[in-house]
């Protein structure tokens, strides 16, 4: 077996495991073995709310581990690589290259690379949906991000929203406090209604959360209510993406992507479904990075050769 | 001749009822107000609202509705005043209020709860130019008001604590949503709340400003609006405007009604 | 690529667009940073390693103030960063 001789610059090595922390999702790929892998990369992409690191084998996904990002974002980058690493029994210097995006991008201490979450979300959509994927939607936590890309997962158009609260994640927490259900329950309980309602008219959050109040006021349910508001922010991210152009292949990532109440919308709203995924799509970001640190591996080895 | 003006704001309803007397040979304007809240959840829809505010301040006057000549109506729930006679936009009245108040004013700038606002105006009260943002709960009061309550300080606390403070802290938020989180980590990380609050305002004031900055900043300034009772605010608008004066009218949240019932008089001649 | 940096808010919709395949070896010089009031441009390397320009973070979520001066409320006829770019890489939404 040949190696890839390459230096490895690890500013920073984790050094102590906490072992209060808990692990909310970590996944490995028994069928692999990563001892007799050429090349391992890892892409980091610590968000608002959660945080995954991934680890890719030779090109292909082996692992990945999903946490909730702690106050400290650097903390969250070694936290969530080391629950991977724990995993397969992998080590920071097996790998040989590692990206990091999202907050990730300036608070992850040992990448190697920075790569905006545009570009990482196009290439981790492209792999986990396939070359068609063409249109990509990621509602974060604190953002939202319409993209389109190529048959390569090359971005050809994207915008993304952090300035206003509406179709993010936090603008769907603002009516599970008001309406107090768990953020989990909303999507599903926007269904047990009569008739589907109109959308509140407020893009605003703020001024949303208002006419619900006065939806209730009104008589409507509280389930209703919160179909009128997942209604809005089906529209508000529709046109969102209608600026970058939806084609089919239409892919979405992210907290929201787990709530049918808005998901289901957009799909009527779009009339395109989006596709299914066997991995979870919160990795997309992450995964998308460590094949950027893969393709970048080949590059390397292919100039030394 | 007795006139009315009706500001259907976002969350207050404010009446005006103009008589012009003669007084020694020279004109005046006597003038009485009633404001009342109809911010949901209240207990009143918005036409009910105008409803009742109407009727209390007439009664309050003494006058019944048949001596009102005519009532124009201005505000985001205009169209909710059934017995309106006229509507007219916020930046025609809140011109016109301003200018009555401050025949030199040129500059009007009115912050409301959700909207912020600069018109500028001839010397007869017309708004010959106006730029608002509206629809953001960010670009008006209503965003201070949300960060007071994250603050745990009513809003004169607040604007008080602003002034207290002399460092400028630029926020990243730019909505009012996200910007709760982040004045709890500022609190969080122990920042003073004199700074916090000057930040907030400051935000805003930038905000507005540059909204007035789209028609031009001349002649004197005068800011209409419940904010004006905001101290903090107005000095942040000072600096970020880069003026030392802005007029600042009594019973400011009136303006828009009061500059109702003047075009309403005018109109009738 | 088209790169839309902005936002759409309750007030409205507030992006200007790049078109990347137009500013990569830009004829004008990069007139665009210095034709900006407020320089709000910047030269980066993007993730496909091409040197085009963007619009700096901290403005990104206060375009419709930031723009304010170069669009008066009575409408304008054209705007310094558009006006320098020759290429036509820029756009602006509103």
């Amino acid at each position: 077996m040949s190696s890839i001789s390459v230096e490895v610059t690890a500013e920073t090595v984790p050094a102590k495991k906490e072992f209060w922390r808990w692990q909310e999702n970590v996944w490995i790929d028994e069928t692999k073995d990563w001892k007799s892998a050429k090349i391992i990369t890892c892409g980091i992409d610590v968000g608002s709310v959660s945080s995954q690191a991934v680890l890719v084998v030779d090109g292909e996904l082996y692992g990945f581990n999903s946490m909730r990002t702690g106050n400290n974002s650097p903390d969250s980058a070694t936290n969530a690589l080391q629950g991977v690493m724990d995993k397969c029994g992998m080590t920071l210097k097996d790998i040989h290259y590692v990206v990091g995006t999202g907050y990730g991008r300036v608070n992850v201490p040992f990448a190697h690379k920075a790569i905006t979450e545009i570009a990482c979300h196009a290439r981790g959509a492209n792999y986990m949906g396939g070359n068609g994927v063409r249109t990509i939607l990621d509602m974060g936590g604190q953002d939202c991000k319409a993209i389109h890309c190529d048959e390569k997962g090359k971005v050809t158009n994207f915008l993304m929203n952090d300035k206003c609260a509406a179709g993010t994640g936090r603008g769907m927490e603002v009516i599970s406090d008001l309406m107090q259900i768990p953020i989990a329950e909303l999507g599903p309980r926007s269904f047990e209604i009569d008739a589907e309602p109109d959308a509140v008219s407020s893009v605003c959050v703020v001024f949303a959360k208002s006419e619900a109040l006065g939806l209730l006021k009104a008589g409507y349910t509280k389930n209703k209510v919160i179909a009128a508001y997942c209604q809005a922010m089906a529209e508000r991210v529709v046109s969102l993406l209608e600026r970058i152009g939806v084609e089919e292949g239409f892919f979405i990532t992210g907290g929201i992507a787990k709530n049918p109440g808005v998901v289901k919308r957009i799909e009527k709203l779009l009339g395109i479904k989006a596709m299914e995924t066997k991995v979870d799509s919160q990795i997309a970001g992450a995964l998308g990075a460590a094949l950027f640190g893969y393709t970048l591996m080949q590059k390397q080895a292919a100039k030394a050769a | 001749m007795i006139t009315a003006g009706i500001d259907m704001g976002s969350r207050t309803v404010k009446v005006v009822l103009l008589e012009s007397v003669h007084v020694d040979g020279a004109p005046q304007l006597k003038f009485a107000v009633k404001k009342t809240h109809i911010m949901m959840p209240g207990d009143l829809d918005p036409d009910q609202a105008a409803e009742k505010v109407y009727g209390d301040v007439l009664a309050g006057a003494g006058i019944t509705r048949d001596q009102v000549s005519a009532v124009f109506a201005t505000g985001a729930g205009r169209k909710q005043v059934a017995f309106a006679t006229e509507g007219i936009t916020e930046m025609t009245a809140g011109a016109k209020g301003a200018n009555y108040m401050y025949p030199l004013g040129r500059t009007v700038v009115d912050v409301g709860a959700e909207e912020g606002r600069g018109m500028k105006t001839d010397e007869l009260g017309r708004a010959i130019d106006f730029a608002g943002n509206e629809k953001c709960a960010a670009g008006a009061g209503s965003f201070a008001e949300a960060m007071s309550r994250a603050l745990q300080m009513t809003l004169k606390e607040f604007g008080d604590a602003s002034l207290q403070s002399d460092k400028t802290i630029p926020m990243n938020a730019q909505c009012t949503v996200f910007a709760e989180s982040e004045v709890v980590s500022l609190i969080h990380s122990a920042t003073p709340k004199n700074d916090i609050a000057k930040a907030v305002l400051d935000a805003v004031a930038s905000r507005v400003c540059a909204m007035v900055r789209r028609v031009g900043i001349e002649g004197e300034v005068v800011l209409i609006g419940g904010m004006v009772h905001n101290a903090g605010f107005v000095q942040s608008l000072k600096n970020a405007m880069g003026v030392d004066k802005i007029s600042l009218p009594d019973m400011p949240e009136y303006i828009s009604a009061l500059g109702c019932a003047l075009i309403a008089a005018e109109r009738q001649h | 690529m088209i790169a839309n940096y902005g936002y759409k808010d309750g007030s409205g919709e507030f992006y200007i667009s790049i078109d990347t395949d137009k500013c990569i070896g830009c004829a004008a010089e990069r007139a665009c940073l210095n034709a900006c009031p407020k320089q709000m441009f910047e030269i980066i390397t993007d993730d496909y390693d091409d040197e085009v320009a963007w619009v700096k973070k901290p403005n990104c979520r206060t375009l419709a103030y930031d723009c304010s001066e170069c669009k008066p409320a009575s409408g304008y006829t054209s705007l310094p960063c558009m006006a320098a770019c020759t290429p036509g890489a820029i756009k602006h939404s509103w």
